[in-house]
């Protein structure tokens, strides 16, 4: 029989459909793993944003991995139980978006404000010398900058409350 | 809890988001530039997500599939404000309406999230964080436009002058506002309005603009009973098209 912790152990491989480099793990939208008994595994989700269209498809990869490993009875449940914010990133998750070029979210004291959001720190020359050009981006979940430094634009991955 | 009270706030906080999620969509592909493009696309996903949530509620209360209810109901069987119905015109009174509803639904979804209906209170705890960015959105938009040209600024003005009093509409009472309040479940459209007027205020003067005259005001009531602009209907059936031809498809 597992134990919880292999399961989680066992999730980590599971990443992202956008973001390849990032675990659902790490990224800390899997609020509970629960072991039933043999070979029964339930799992809850939290989406980042509430519309986001990759959800169900997040759900059977994690379904998948844990057919994968032989768990026989599988239940995902995706709910607002714990809502999910952007403080719930690992330290880990935050280098792999980094290392995807992708700015990460600052740490919020559970207030976003205009401040929070200009000046994020360029993901490519760590600069702090850049502008939100829009809060929204090509996915929900990011927002679009500029670095006057290195001239270069990138995403920030959004902080959310 | 009184659960008719509580499917009667669901539906019409639900119907808002879909609508104006489905006006804002419209955007998709006209927006006058890329990122006003993309914004109005992101917002109208959002939204969507979030009426999709609600009805997911309204669904475990023993409501339809979430499908269905979106997209099989007549106008007449819809709960929105008028205001989010109306046609998205030039950019001036969409971006003026994205301002004055978004203002109010963040600050509803903030009240919600202390209800004591639990199952509201945690979609609300999530979706109010979301709609902190179309409220900078449209605060940036509302700011610049009443201080950019001549035309831009008469332009918001007019905007302003012709969505008031549909806006008012949006805190329309409804029949069970008493037993909302008393059971703790929300705080009321009138208490709303109060918090969305102090809000709203400082940017529109930031803006350089005028509210209407109190004498003027009139809010144009009725959507939340089923009373709507023709316009409703047209886009119920637009928006339901392809879900209609065959409501048993998987997809």
């Amino acid at each position: 029989m597992f134990t919880e912790k292999e399961i989680w152990t066992a999730l980590e491989v599971v990443k992202d459909p956008e973001i390849p480099t990032l675990s659902m793990v790490d990224m800390g939208i899997i609020t509970k793993v629960e072991v039933r008994g043999e070979s029964n595994v339930y799992v809850e989700m939290t989406p980042t944003f509430t519309g986001c269209p990759a959800l169900k498809m997040m759900e059977n990869m994690v379904a998948e991995r844990l057919k994968e490993i032989g768990i026989e009875t599988i239940e995902v449940k995706t709910t607002f139980d714990t809502p999910w914010n952007s403080n719930k990133l690992t330290e880990r998750g935050l280098l792999c978006l980094k290392k995807h070029g992708l700015a990460p979210p600052p740490k919020h004291e559970g207030e976003i404000t205009m401040e929070l959001l200009e000046h994020c720190i360029c993901p490519h020359c760590g600069s702090i010398n850049t502008e939100m050009k829009t809060p929204f981006g090509p996915t929900l979940c990011r927002s679009m900058h500029y670095c006057h430094d290195c001239l270069q634009a990138f995403e920030q991955f959004k902080p959310v409350v | 809890m009184n659960v008719t009270a509580i499917k009667d706030l669901l539906y019409k906080m639900a119907d808002d988001l879909l609508i104006i999620g489905h006006r804002n969509s419209e955007w998709t592909g006209l927006g006058p530039i890329l990122e006003e493009d993309i914004a109005f696309s992101s917002m109208a996903q959002d939204k969507i997500g979030q009426a999709g949530a609600l009805f997911e509620i309204l669904h475990e209360l023993g409501e339809g599939e979430p499908d269905t209810v979106a997209f099989m109901r007549d106008a007449n069987k819809m709960h929105c404000s008028q205001f989010v119905e109306l046609p998205n015109g030039e950019y001036d009174f969409s971006i003026m309406r994205h301002f004055l509803f978004d203002h109010a639904d963040q600050l509803r979804f903030e009240m919600l999230a202390n209800s004591s209906f639990e199952p509201l209170a945690q979609v609300a705890k999530k979706i109010k964080g979301e709609l902190k960015y179309h409220v900078f959105h449209a605060n940036t938009w509302v700011v610049k436009l009443g201080n950019g040209s001549e035309e831009s600024k008469a332009r918001m003005q007019t905007a302003l002058n012709e969505s008031w009093n549909y806006a008012l509409g949006m805190f329309e009472a409804g029949d069970f506002e008493k037993e909302l309040q008393s059971e703790n479940i929300f705080k009321g459209e009138e208490a709303l309005k109060t918090r969305w007027m102090a809000n709203i205020t400082p940017f529109i003067e930031k803006a350089n603009l005028k509210i209407p005259d109190q004498s003027t005001w009139e809010p144009i009531l009725g959507g939340r009973k089923g009373y709507h602009t023709d316009y409703l209907q047209k886009l119920v059936e637009e928006m339901g098209e392809v879900f209609r031809l065959d409501p048993t498809a998987q997809w």
